[in-house]
């Protein structure tokens, strides 16, 4: 299919794609696999269907610095939208990868967010508003500009994390926030029992910490805030300050960091309290013990998230692996039939992502 | 789907008889009520224009309970209505005639506060403030404020995305809440979220969170409990012009610092709110600020001296900054006494709830004041400045023929000049039966079939709270065609029956 650029394209693009699949029969019908940057193939179920390109959809429609907004064409590098942004010291405060190519909307449909999501919130806290195109070609506009706003269902934020199966977001409005004045990195020698213990009891004080990461017996700390407030907090926590803090967060932002280079590589979001797993294999720990990384075999993996109250991605594996386990932890019953409902409401023929997020959908 | 009357609003028709009959069989005597005046109590929530009595009342104890009056409904096709505290400002807890309310109020334990893990399960009639409070040992507390959480519920705050005075820096209900447990309209039961972050699949969460009790009814809610700053501290600042007070919030911004509170009260507000708490508002002011720092002594000294210059350099005429904990909380009783303080001065008041960008405050604000004389009707406004929610209090007379019929055009008018300014018809209160005609002003037909079609996902038979939230298609055609204005036709795109 060519590069789209313009939303009328997209809505031609998606509307024949409908119209194909009414004449089809049910087993021939054409699929279409959303792609913004493609940065995130990887990423979840089975990838089928025709590539329906809407990285050319770019550039910044609004941003309004103090009304703590911008909105965007979701083709945008999330690299252009952090460099506006930076220029009047605001940011993108869930922390989101960006490398060279991942755009707005890839970033919204995977629902990821990065080191920050522990102080700032994850993506979908910060989406204000969404322009979707839905499986029928249809254009939507839901929720707006404001901060808040609770006229209606809240759909920009049930899109967030749908990884493309609801419909094309074809712009986004994103709450922004000012950069933190001031930013320190602290590191601490511990172990993975003590660096949950101490995160979860410092996480219940006042404290300004911004992001946390541990591996290999060290824990790095960031504190973001006041001049005087992340003074104070070092002085307190003690550890030992890092010169080159900001490239260690980079790292980790964007998965350079050795410890996310094993395969398979499982993300378990757990409450934070969750004791150390015993697992075997290489093993980091983000967002105060609620986000952790395992690289290994993962027998049970699955299990053991769900037996402390969380649940475990097969993050980055063989595409082989990832539909014959299930990216994604199988939802209970009734919450499945809602997503089937839900995926019918807005995607009648199934022809966008399909399979992405779950087999059923 | 009759061609005559598309998507009409349902058309119940109960047999009270039989469903009171019914009820007993489920409920123990204390937890049903269905005589006349025992009912009367119920028949509005805290917009008490709009009123309605229903059939029976169900004050389930368990959950079980709730399970099996879900289930009759269902199997009887009667409509049910969701009720926490019943402070509700859009009338969302007004029953249904043909319908049953369904009081969470027995609801009212705190399941289980975790320290370490910083949250708390709570049953959803348990009030807001009250989490707070069972949490202050810990140095924790709920961040969702609004203005009555001494009274409403945590199952309300849910149902309507509740938010204060801290919201602006702590979030929303929808930031705060964890997980639900809801019963669906069929009696089945289901959990969406968990005390672990990104549940996999959809963000349902979002999608309860503000859904106004039409897609489930919430029986135990998961709340984040966030440290207690160390201190707080609040700046009040006097405006000659309420356009300058705008300016200075939209600066305060720009200036990269997000208060943990950042609200304004014009003079009508102050003039009714001095003599009933006297917190030393300044009464020669057009708008006075409040902005209030938190955190670590540090940042709050940090911050206090930036904000101060950023509002002198905005033109404040004057500037105080509270000097200990009880002057902070005189200076905010005010403002949290706002509404029953405006109360005191009139007979009956009407509260509304747009948001419009920060940067149009001062438009929004001299058209309020034409329509003052255009409905010869007085209005106070205090208002969350911080994130644009304006409360615009409208002042009338119930008992004055015509009185309510103004205020209610004057309400109107204010959300649609809400979203005309790029924003929304609410902010926190929630669409309602007061709001659900703008519905048609702020969405076109696309987004509210979609709406339609997310409400049919979790409750087919359309039996929770209908009439509420979001209007039939006919319900929009009805009002365009009221708002018809010199020819010029609302919504050409609907048809017109
Ligand atoms: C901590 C972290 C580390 C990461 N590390 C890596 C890494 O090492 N390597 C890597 O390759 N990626 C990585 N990612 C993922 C990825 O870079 C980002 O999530 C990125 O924002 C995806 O954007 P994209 O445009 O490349 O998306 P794509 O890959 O194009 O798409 C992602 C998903 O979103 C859907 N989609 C895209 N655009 C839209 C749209 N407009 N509307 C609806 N659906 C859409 C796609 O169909 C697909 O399901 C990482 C993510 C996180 C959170
Ligand atoms: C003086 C005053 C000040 C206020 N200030 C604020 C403020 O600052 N911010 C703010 O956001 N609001 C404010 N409100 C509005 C109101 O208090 C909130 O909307 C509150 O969340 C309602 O809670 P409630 O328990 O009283 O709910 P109710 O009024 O009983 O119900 C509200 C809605 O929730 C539904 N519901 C209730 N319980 C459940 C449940 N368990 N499951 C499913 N649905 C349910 C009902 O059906 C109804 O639609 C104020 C109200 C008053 C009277």
């Amino acid at each position: 299919m060519p590069h789209l650029s313009g939303l009328d394209e997209l809505v031609t693009a998606i509307g024949a794609a409908y119209e194909a699949a009414l004449q089809a029969p049910l087993d021939s019908r054409v699929a279409l696999r959303i792609r913004g940057g493609g940065s995130k193939d990887f990423y979840g179920g089975m990838l089928a269907g025709e590539v329906l390109d809407v990285g050319a959809y770019r550039g910044i429609v609004a941003y309004e610095p103090t009304e703590l907004y911008i909105t965007a064409r979701c083709g945008t590098p999330l690299a252009e939208i952090e460099a506006a942004l930076a220029e009047r010291g605001q940011m993108l405060a869930f922390e989101p990868p960006h490398f060279d190519m991942a755009t707005l909307g890839g970033c919204v449909a995977a629902g990821l967010s990065g080191p920050r999501r522990l102080q700032a919130g994850a993506v979908r806290d910060f989406v204000l508003g969404v322009k979707l195109i839905d499986g029928t070609g249809q254009v939507l506009d839901f929720g707006g500009q404001v901060m808040k706003n609770v006229a209606g269902y809240d759909v920009s934020r049930l899109l967030a994390g749908s990884l493309g199966t609801l419909g094309v977001l074809a712009e986004v409005t994103l709450k922004v926030l000012p950069k933190p004045v001031a930013e320190r990195t602290l590191v601490f020698a511990i172990d993975e029992a003590g660096a949950i213990a101490r995160l979860n009891q410092w996480a219940g004080q006042p404290l300004p910490i911004s992001a946390s990461f541990w591996h290999e017996g060290k824990l790095w700390l960031r504190l973001s805030g006041a001049r005087a407030a992340v003074a104070a907090a070092s002085d307190k926590l003690g550890g030992t300050a890092v010169a080159d803090g900001e490239r260690h967060w980079l790292a980790v932002r964007e998965q350079t960091h050795q410890a996310f280079a094993g395969t398979p590589l499982w993300r378990l979001a757990l409450p934070s309290t969750t004791p150390a797993l015993g697992l075997d294999g290489l093993c980091s720990i983000e967002w105060g013990g609620a986000l952790r990384w395992y690289a290994g075999e993962g027998d049970g993996v699955r299990e053991l998230a769900a037996k402390a109250g969380g649940h475990a991605v097969l993050y980055r594996a063989a595409e082989s692996l990832r539909c014959l386990e299930g990216a994604f932890a199988p939802l209970a019953p009734p919450l499945l039939a809602l997503h089937r409902r839900l995926k019918k409401r807005f995607d009648p023929l199934g022809i966008l992502n399909p399979g992405r997020l779950y087999a059923e959908l | 789907m009759s061609p005559i009357m598309p998507n009409a609003e349902p058309s119940f028709q109960t047999d009270r008889r039989q469903l009171v009959a019914c009820l007993k069989l489920l409920l123990p005597a204390h937890c049903l009520l269905s005589d006349d005046e025992d009912l009367r109590p119920y028949e509005c929530d805290g917009l008490t224009a709009y009123r309605e009595m229903p059939l029976a009342v169900c004050l389930p104890e368990s959950e079980a309970q709730v399970v099996d009056v879900l289930r009759t409904c269902h199997s009887l096709g009667v409509p049910v209505v969701a009720r926490g505290a019943g402070t509700g400002l859009s009338g969302g807890a007004m029953p249904h005639a043909q319908g049953v309310v369904l009081s969470l109020a027995r609801f009212n334990k705190i399941l289980r506060l975790d320290r370490d893990a910083r949250l708390a399960v709570v049953q959803p009639g348990v009030r807001n403030l009250a989490v707070s409070e069972a949490a202050a040992p810990y140095g924790l507390y709920y961040a969702p404020d609004p203005s009555s959480q001494i009274a409403c519920t945590l199952g309300g705050n849910v149902a309507e995305n509740s938010g204060g005075v801290h919201c602006l820096k702590y979030g929303l209900t929808v930031h705060n809440v964890l997980r639900l447990r809801v019963v669906s309209i069929e009696g089945e039961i289901f959990e969406i979220g968990s005390a672990a972050p990104d549940a996999p699949g959809y963000d349902l969460l979002a999608l309860l969170i503000g859904s106004e009790g039409m897609l489930g009814v919430v029986t135990e809610v998961t709340v984040k409990l966030v440290p207690k700053p160390e201190l707080a501290q609040v700046v009040m600042a006097s405006f000659a012009d309420v356009g300058q007070a705008g300016d200075a919030v939209a600066a305060i911004i720009a200036a990269g610092i997000i208060p943990a509170g950042l609200e304004m009260m014009d003079k009508a507000a102050t003039a009714a709110v001095e003599p009933y708490v006297k917190a030393g508002y300044d009464l020669n002011a057009a708008a006075i600020l409040l902005c209030e720092a938190d955190g670590t002594p540090e940042e709050v000294a940090e911050e206090i001296a930036r904000v101060t210059t950023v509002l002198r350099e905005a033109g404040a005429s004057d500037i105080r900054v509270s000097q200990s904990e009880a002057e902070r909380l005189r200076f905010w009783a005010g403002r949290k006494a706002a509404f029953p303080a405006v109360g005191r001065i009139t007979p009956d008041y009407y509260c509304m709830d747009g948001t419009i960008p920060r940067k149009r405050l001062a438009e929004m604000l001299s058209a309020i004041a034409a329509m003052e004389k255009k409905y010869g009707l007085r209005c106070a406004n205090v208002f969350h400045a911080g994130d644009g929610n304006l409360h615009p209090l409208i002042m009338y007379d119930a008992a004055q023929p015509g009185e309510w019929a103004r205020a209610e055009a004057f309400g109107a008018e204010i959300l649609e000049l809400s979203v005309a300014l790029g924003g929304s018809i609410t902010g926190e209160h929630g669409v309602g039966i007061e709001k659900i005609n703008q519905m048609c002003v702020q969405y076109k037909t696309p987004e509210l079939d979609a709406f339609r079609g997310i409400k049919a996902a979790f409750d087919e038979t359309g039996l929770l709270n209908p009439g509420k939230a979001v209007p039939s298609l006919h319900r929009c055609a009805e009002y365009g065609r009221m708002h018809v204005h010199q020819g010029d036709l609302k919504f050409p795109e609907l048809e017109r029956f």
